[in-house]
């Protein structure tokens, strides 16, 4: 694994796990993650779908105990749709626990954890400068923008001051959430009796266009898009903007060597090119995609300039 | 019993008057730029019309709301400034805003300005409302299309004072509103930055021996038979082919229609009610107006609800009650 220079102001933190993953695979790969990985940040939580909470409960201290052991900060993302008295309770005890940042999914939560440190996170509307700031005025001490904001925009948030910048770069994109569930849909099934199909796509149901073309990825309540973000050759750029917090959005591929590679990519050891090619090799099934940082469509990818 | 006002949608000064003289309560405007969520060609009001639609409106008993309800492009604020500075100068009763930095600095330069949160900002919960009204006194929250019927009498009783609006009628969101990059994935423009979704600008009907395709940024989101009507193609409304089958994944081409469910929802202890449609003509506005002036005059006065058909004028003669109703989800 490519070692990366310690005084580097590079962070990385990796997402909550967005699908829903068996319990114990869950624990085993946060178990990993804070034993091998080279991430500074890990956000443990549910963020999709409350019906899922309750399975991952039972696991969620021990996960955290190892994962501060291992060194690592340790985020619990909250909700991001909070509609019914049972999820508001659950983000209440979230925003009551000690020891860990809480990442606000949603603006209740960011409300509940006020006058305290927390993160904005990427599924609030931070768009300008004027929202940014009133957050951090909350509390906020970290904001990890939403996915459609282009390149200028966030370098314009990254001036604030203030608030630590973090910017999505790897994984589905979360394009949005819903009341209803359409994994569930998917299989003639109402939400109430949803049997959990979502855990049978541990990246996410991919959704074709009517002449197959790949278009966007479904989970549970959430769509995402079908390509992966992979931001390499805009790493430089990021930084050039003041950005030096990047989020890792975890899939069922080695999350550990893809850590590696995009903190290598970061700290400019290895290439944008080479690390393309490598992260194709560690997630084979993924096509990859940059338009939104480059102000365009989300779903293209943009070449690098030579 | 609260007697619910009926909020009614004008992207014309022609549909201002249209709604008004059908028995609005209030009509939303936006102005002719990206600061409203109906930034459409054509569409929309100069600060004249708007001034000459509230001396409409205020001479008839109505009120006017100005809807700003984009998120502000970072480094440049004004734009959505001047729309609030220009709404509380022209005496519009109220501005629908979404982006926390832009009501917070309309509760600063304009206390006595009213503000409505939009459902673009969807708050979903009391203390998400809360946060809003008690940080920068917003008196009424429009609630985003996700919440059951229950699940709004029980916010209801947990943030009064502070007022609720639903929608009742039109284009319906499937996703939380606000909180939906899918347009942007596909066609760079979204409802959050550019106040567009699946927009005309990306859309292609493209006929073949077998029928229509219609298509929004080159991705094919529904095909229709020769002797079919296409459909628009809102990327929400699509089929597409997912776990072995297809169908349409998200939700069907549809409008919203809550006529029949109005008595639940005023015992709810909604505030006020929103007909969609500030991209309609105002034979629409009228015709859907109407029905609903009729239909909760019915119920205020304890009458039953009249029967009252909307088909002609619903998506693809669909309708639904929503996430309303549980099932829905």
């Amino acid at each position: 694994m490519t070692k990366h220079d310690p005084l580097s102001p590079v962070r990385l933190t990796l997402g909550p796990v967005l699908f829903n993953w068996r319990p114990e695979k869950l624990r085993d790969f946060y178990f990993r993650m804070a034993d091998e990985a080279d991430v500074d940040s890990v956000c443990v939580g549910e963020v999709v779908c409350s019906k899922r909470t309750p399975f991952f409960a039972p696991f969620v201290a021990e996960v955290v105990d190892r994962l501060h052991a291992a060194g690592k900060e340790v985020v619990l993302s909250s909700l991001a749709l909070i509609m019914t008295e049972r999820e508001a309770a659950q983000a209440r005890e979230l925003a009551q626990m000690d020891g860990v940042l809480v990442e606000a999914n949603d603006v209740s939560v960011a409300s509940m954890m006020a006058g305290r440190p927390f993160v904005a996170g990427p599924l609030l509307n931070i768009y300008n400068e004027g929202t940014l700031a009133y957050l951090r005025d909350l509390g906020a001490v970290r904001a990890c923008l939403p996915a459609e904001l282009p390149g200028p925009v966030i370098g314009t948030l990254a001036k604030t001051g203030g608030v630590e910048i973090e910017v999505q770069c790897f994984g589905r994109l979360p394009l949005a959430i819903s009341a209803r569930c359409y994994h569930a849909r998917s299989r003639n099934l109402a939400k109430d009796g949803c049997q959990y199909v979502c855990a049978e796509d541990p990246d996410g149901m991919d959704v074709d266009t009517l002449d197959d073309e790949a278009f966007l990825a479904v989970n549970g309540t959430q769509t995402m898009s079908y390509h992966y973000l992979g931001l390499l050759a805009e790493l430089g750029a990021l930084r050039g903007l003041g950005v030096n917090r990047f989020r890792l959005w975890p899939h069922n591929v080695d999350m550990v060597a893809v850590a590696g590679l995009l903190r290598s990519v970061a700290d400019g050891l290895v290439e944008p090119e080479d690390a393309a090619l490598r992260l194709s090799e560690l997630c084979p099934k993924a096509e990859f995609a940059n338009g939104y940082f480059h102000g365009r469509e989300g779903h293209r990818l943009i070449e690098a300039d030579a | 019993m609260i007697r619910p006002e009926l909020i009614c949608p004008a992207g014309t000064p022609a549909a201002l008057k249209s709604a008004v003289d059908s028995g609005a309560d209030c009509v939303y405007v936006g102005f002719r730029d990206e600061t409203n969520a109906r930034n459409f060609p054509g569409l929309n009001f100069s600060r004249k019309e708007l001034e000459e639609g509230i001396a409409y409106a205020h001479a008839r008993g109505a009120k006017v709301l100005v809807a700003i309800n984009t998120f502000p492009r970072a480094g440049h604020p004004q734009l959505w400034q001047a729309a609030v500075d220009d709404s509380a100068r022209l005496g519009a009763d109220a501005v629908i805003l979404a982006d926390i930095g832009l009501i917070d600095y309309a509760a600063r330069t304009h206390p006595e300005l009213r503000l409505h949160l939009s459902v673009q900002a969807a708050a979903s919960n009391p203390q998400a409302i809360a946060f809003y009204a008690e940080r920068f006194g917003v008196k009424r929250v429009v609630l985003p299309r996700v919440l059951t019927v229950p699940e709004i009498a029980a916010i209801n009783r947990a943030v009064a004072p502070v007022e609720t609006e639903v929608f009742v009628f039109g284009g319906l969101c499937v996703m939380a509103e606000g909180r939906c990059a899918l347009s942007s994935y596909a066609t760079g423009q979204s409802p959050n930055m550019n106040g567009v979704c699946s927009p005309a600008s990306h859309v292609r009907y493209v006929e073949s021996g077998r029928g229509i395709t219609s298509q929004l940024a080159g991705f094919t989101i529904n095909q229709f038979g020769l002797n079919e009507p296409a459909g628009y193609p809102t990327l929400c409304k699509g089929r597409f082919n997912a776990a072995g089958k297809t169908s349409y994944l998200f939700e069907e081409p549809t409008s919203l229609n809550t006529l029949a469910m109005l008595p639940d929802l005023i015992n709810a202890g909604v505030a006020a009610f929103k007909i969609e449609g500030r991209q309609r003509g105002r034979a629409y506005v009228a015709a859907v107006v109407q029905a609903f002036r009729q239909s909760v005059d019915a119920v205020m006065a304890g009458r039953p609800l009249p029967d009252i058909n909307l088909d002609s004028i619903t998506e693809g003669g669909r309708q639904t009650t929503g996430a309303y109703e549980k099932a829905w989800r």
